[in-house]
This record gives C-alpha cells, sequence and structure tokens, in this order.
C-alpha cells in the first residue's frame, strides 16, 4: 500500500510538525521507499513463528527486572523546573491549555 | 417518549494501586506535596531514563482482578499510548493495549431503581460483564486557574505523573443509571475491602468516566455513544448519564442524529457540555513499549495473593445473616466497609453477643462517628471496650438505658465501661436484699395505696415501681423491683 501525501499530512499533524511543500512531497516518496523495503518482509513464510514484541524475549521478564515498593529520595522542586523554559511557585508553566 | 428507549451504559474507572512509590520509579506518591518535589528523571520524561516496574503494583492488581473474577494473563505487555498534552511529559503514556493484564470478569451486585426521593425501590441481584483490568501510569495534573498568570498560562504539576492505576473496563451491561451507580459504589467498596486503593474521589485516586448511548428497545444494533467525563462524585456520574439518556432521547425524537463526542458534566448548570467531537478524536498510535520486557505472572504468583484476599463483601453479608442471625440490611451495613465489618467481629468475639453488637454498633456508635466525621478505624471505644460494656448489659450490672449514656461518656472522654458507670454513680442494683430493703420503706410509707391496690386498684402497681425506682435514685433494676414488689404486695 503506497503512502501518499495525505498520509505524511496526517503523520505530521500527530507529530505537531510543521512541513513545508516540498518537504511533504519528498518525505511522502521517502517514507514510501522505506515502507517498500519493509514489504520485503511479507515474502517470508512466518506462519510457524510466534510475533515478538520485544527484543528482550519473554524469558527475559524476570524478578530482576522489577523493583520494590520502596520511595527514594527525589530531584526535588527545585531541580525539577531548572531547566523549564518557564516555571512559577514550583509549577511548570505552559501556554494556555483548555480541555483535553 | 422515554418507554420507547433503552439506554445502553459502558463504564471505565480508574482506580489508583496503593503504593509508597511510583509505578515505574521511585518517588513517592503522597498526595498533596509540594509541587513538583516528588519527580526525577523518570516521571519527568527525561532523557534516556528508563522505568522499572514496581513489584508491589503487580500483588496490588492481581488482588484487584481475583476479586472481580478476571482471568490474569500469565503474560501482558506495556505499550506506549502518544498524544500530546502538557501533563504528559514523555508524549505517550505507559499503558496496556491488546494483551492486558487481566480480561473477562464480571461482578455480581445488588442493584435497584430509586424513586423521587431517592429511596431504593426494589433490590435485586444482576450481573455485569467486566472486559479488562490493565495497568498504567497517570499523568500529571494541570492548574488553569488561580495562579498570577492564570488568563496566559496553565501551571503544571508533575507529582502524580507515574503513579500507578488500574483501568477497570466494563461490557455495555448497564441499563440505567441507578445500575451504574451501584456497580461504581459496588467497585470502589470492593477495591477498598481487598485493600489495593484508597477509594478516595477528592484526592482522585477514584475516577470514572461513563459511555452512554441509547437505542429503540427490541434493538439489535447500539446506538452512537458519547462518552462523559469530569465525574468526580458518584451522585454526578447518575446525573449526567441520566442528563445525557434525556438529551440524546430528544435530539432522536426531534429528527436528529447523536455525534460521537466527549461531553463534560457541569455541575453548576446541571447539563453536560461538548469538550471535543469525533473530528477531533485521538489517534494513539500505541505500539509495544520497548522499554519494558513482556509481564510474565506465573500462577504461583497468582496463588500467593489469593491466599491473602480477604473476605469479600457480599460473602460476608451472607455469612453475617448465616452465622450471627443478622437481617440482610444490618448484614449490609456492618459490611459496608472492612473496617466496621472486622470491628463487630472483634466485638462479638469478645462479648458473645452477637445481636447487641449490632445493635449498640449501628444504633449508637455509627450516629456518634458520624457526628465526629471519624471512621470505624478512628474510634475512641476499641471493640473490645464495646464489648465490655455489652457484657455489663448482659450481666445486668448497668440496664440497657444506662448504656447509652455510658457509651457516649466512653466515647467522648476515651474511658472503659467500668470507670464511666462508676463516676456516673455506681452500677445498677440488683442485689435482692437491698431492692427489698427499698421496697419495705415504700410499702411502709404509702399505706393508704397499699390498702386501695389490695382493694383492687392493681393499677396502682405501677406507681410503686416508680416510687421505689425514685428512691434508688434510677439504679434499681426494673425487673427485680417488679419481682420484689409483687410478692410484697400480692402476699
Amino acid at each position: 500500500m503506497p503512502i501518499t501525501k495525505d498520509d505524511v499530512l496526517k503523520i505530521a499533524e500527530l507529530a505537531r510538525l510543521e512541513l513545508t511543500p516540498e518537504e511533504s512531497e519528498s518525505f511522502t516518496v521517502q517514507l514510501d521507499a522505506i515502507l517498500g523495503y519493509i514489504d520485503k518482509l511479507d515474502e517470508l513464510d512466518t506462519r510457524e513463528v510466534a510475533p515478538m514484541s520485544h527484543s528482550t524475549t519473554a524469558s527475559g521478564d524476570t524478578e530482576y527486572s522489577r523493583r520494590d515498593d520502596v520511595a527514594r529520595p527525589s530531584l526535588g522542586q527545585q531541580s525539577a523546573v531548572a531547566n523549564a523554559p518557564d516555571s512559577e511557585a514550583g509549577y511548570f508553566k505552559v501556554p494556555k491549555v483548555i480541555g483535553n | 417518549m422515554r418507554e420507547k428507549y433503552e439506554p445502553v451504559i459502558g463504564l471505565e474507572i480508574h482506580a489508583q494501586l496503593k503504593t509508597e512509590s511510583k509505578i515505574f520509579c521511585g518517588c513517592s506518591t503522597r498526595f498533596g506535596d509540594t509541587p513538583n518535589g516528588n519527580t526525577c528523571p523518570v516521571c519527568l520524561g527525561l532523557p534516556g531514563a528508563l522505568p522499572v516496574l514496581n513489584r508491589e503494583v503487580l500483588r496490588k492488581a492481581t488482588r484487584a482482578a481475583l476479586a472481580l473474577h478476571l482471568h490474569i494473563n500469565h503474560e501482558s505487555i506495556f505499550s506506549r499510548k502518544n498524544y500530546f498534552y502538557p501533563d504528559l511529559p514523555k508524549g505517550y503514556q505507559i499503558s496496556q493495549y491488546d494483551r492486558p493484564f487481566s480480561e473477562h470478569g464480571w461482578v455480581e451486585i445488588p442493584t435497584s431503581e430509586r424513586n423521587a426521593t431517592g429511596q431504593a425501590i426494589e433490590w435485586r441481584m444482576k450481573r455485569f460483564g467486566i472486559t479488562r483490568l490493565h495497568l498504567e501510569e497517570d499523568a500529571g495534573k494541570s492548574l488553569h486557574e488561580g495562579m498570577a498568570e492564570s488568563a496566559t498560562k496553565s501551571y503544571v504539576d508533575l507529582n502524580r505523573s507515574g503513579t500507578p492505576l488500574a483501568e477497570i473496563v466494563s461490557e455495555p451491561d448497564f441499563r440505567s443509571s441507578w445500575e451504574a451507580y451501584d456497580y461504581v459504589q459496588f467497585l470502589r467498596r470492593t477495591l477498598l475491602y481487598v485493600e489495593v486503593c484508597d477509594g478516595n474521589l477528592e484526592e482522585g485516586n477514584f475516577r470514572c468516566d461513563a459511555n452512554v448511548s441509547v437505542r429503540l428497545k427490541g434493538a439489535e444494533k447500539f446506538g452512537t455513544r458519547t462518552e462523559l467525563k469530569n465525574l468526580n462524585s458518584f451522585r454526578f456520574l447518575q446525573k449526567a448519564i441520566e442528563y445525557e439518556i434525556d438529551r440524546q432521547i430528544e435530539v432522536l425524537e426531534a429528527g436528529g442524529r447523536i455525534t460521537q463526542e466527549t461531553r463534560l458534566w457541569n455541575e453548576r448548570e446541571a447539563k453536560t457540555v461538548l469538550m471535543r467531537s469525533k473530528e477531533d478524536a485521538h489517534d494513539y498510535r500505541y505500539f509495544p513499549e520497548p522499554d519494558l520486557p513482556p509481564l510474565l505472572i506465573s500462577e504461583a504468583f497468582i496463588q500467593a495473593q489469593r491466599e491473602v484476599m480477604p473476605e469479600l463483601p457480599e460473602a460476608r453479608r451472607r455469612r453475617f445473616v448465616a452465622e450471627y442471625g443478622l437481617s440482610f440490611d444490618d448484614a449490609a451495613q456492618l459490611t459496608d466497609s472492612k473496617g466496621l465489618a472486622d470491628y463487630f467481629e472483634a466485638v462479638v468475639k469478645a462479648s458473645g453477643n452477637a445481636k447487641a453488637a449490632a445493635n449498640w454498633m449501628l444504633n449508637e456508635l455509627v450516629r456518634e462517628l458520624n457526628h465526629s466525621g471519624k471512621s470505624i478505624n478512628d474510634s475512641p471505644v476499641t471493640a473490645e471496650a464495646l464489648a465490655a460494656m455489652i457484657e455489663m448489659i448482659d450481666n445486668q450490672t448497668i440496664s440497657g438505658k444506662m448504656g447509652k449514656d455510658v457509651l457516649i461518656e466512653m466515647y467522648q472522654s476515651g474511658k472503659a465501661a467500668k470507670e464511666v458507670v462508676e463516676a456516673l454513680g455506681g452500677a445498677q442494683i440488683s442485689d435482692v436484699e437491698q431492692i427489698r430493703a427499698m421496697v419495705e420503706q415504700v410499702v411502709a410509707g404509702n399505706a393508704k395505696q397499699v390498702e386501695a391496690y389490695r382493694g383492687g386498684k392493681t393499677t396502682l402497681f405501677g406507681f410503686f415501681v416508680g416510687q421505689t425506682l425514685k428512691a434508688s435514685g434510677g439504679k434499681a433494676n426494673p425487673q427485680i423491683v417488679n419481682q420484689v414488689l409483687k410478692e410484697m404486695l400480692d402476699s
């Protein structure tokens, strides 16, 4: 299924990216080529292979990949907002958002 | 008009799982701390930070799932739910999607419609399906009002970011707002019982959204649904659903169509208002979270949690009826919270009198607790202290009537029943010889009345009882007074 310019515009919108008309043209061609390459995988017969969602296999999840429920010191308010472009009274300050 | 239609309602509940630290980092989950004080690179979404799953979340989630008869998947996976909002610092929420923690559950609960004054009409048992319970992290909190530049800015506190949540999705099985109301109440109580959630609506650790549609009775297909948010009390939930059912029917009757949209409950205007329509609905682009391995839950792990599960409220209510001979209503009230039910059983164990324990708790103690805004866990009168008082009544040291004053004094002073009784001027007089002496005096001092009584005016009996009690300062045991008077007057 080829990638259309509409797909690119939608993805850009979802990713909050602003594209020039030239960029949307060239990304359409590029994304189509990349997905076309991945389509090659369809040629493989994978009927006998279980789907894999992670590079670490399921058996890699042991008790060691979990932590005990112990609260540790946090960064603290000052450090937390130190690098924020804008803050006040320990809050991050962002352009007004209403609703969701 | 309303009779032609059938409402179809589904509910989504977000319950905060009770833990010390967040789901993927060691920051505290404490409510009300200084803004952004409980944050670290993981819950701030700083580059390179990696999540590590909190074990306790799995224990609590397992208990919640077992209480709701859910099947726990031995392998589930975390997924990223992508959307932009300032209180979601990573730009995605770690949640679960196509392979959730648990699925295919149900509850069977008492439910009833209500009359105009809010009284239940007729309780019946109904089963509601639970589609899934999955794990996810909470987002932060946005403040839109009350700060210096609130007109143009929003303020973000990320202390809640990364707090563990169980999202519990029901089947669209509810056919009225009261069914939905009874279900969320039941669910909250159950989660409190198995001690996995504090269920505090004000602190947002139990939140509810509703999906509502209507269809003509007998129709197979569901109508178009709307999603209701901002339902931050059980009453709001019920009112919002009721309003939405009426609104949808009105639109349909006027020949209109329902559009799929999200609506907010506005309590001040008592109506739902549009928040966003489907056109700007989210496209979350879920994909497996590469930073977390698949979540494996062994049968042994589930079994360990099954063994520490307390008795659930419905089962306990039935047992209270069967074992202690309580009425359905009394048993329901006493099993309303685990604390109350535990207290009751402690009183029964210490006093051996279940009926009295239920009566004193429901008629007197609960009222005092409500008065002072305390929960049973903070009761100044311990279960053992109440049991000691009940024993004093049972062995006739004090009268039942006196018990009420004694209990109130115990509640206010925190003193034991025995101390209070002594301070109030001594115990009830049940000693027959002592009472006989009083009765003799009364009889001697009222010769005329005695004569009239013996002459057939038996209604005077009450007069003698009254005089004797008065002489004893109200402390004589009335039953024994009766008995002694009968002996002396009728002989």
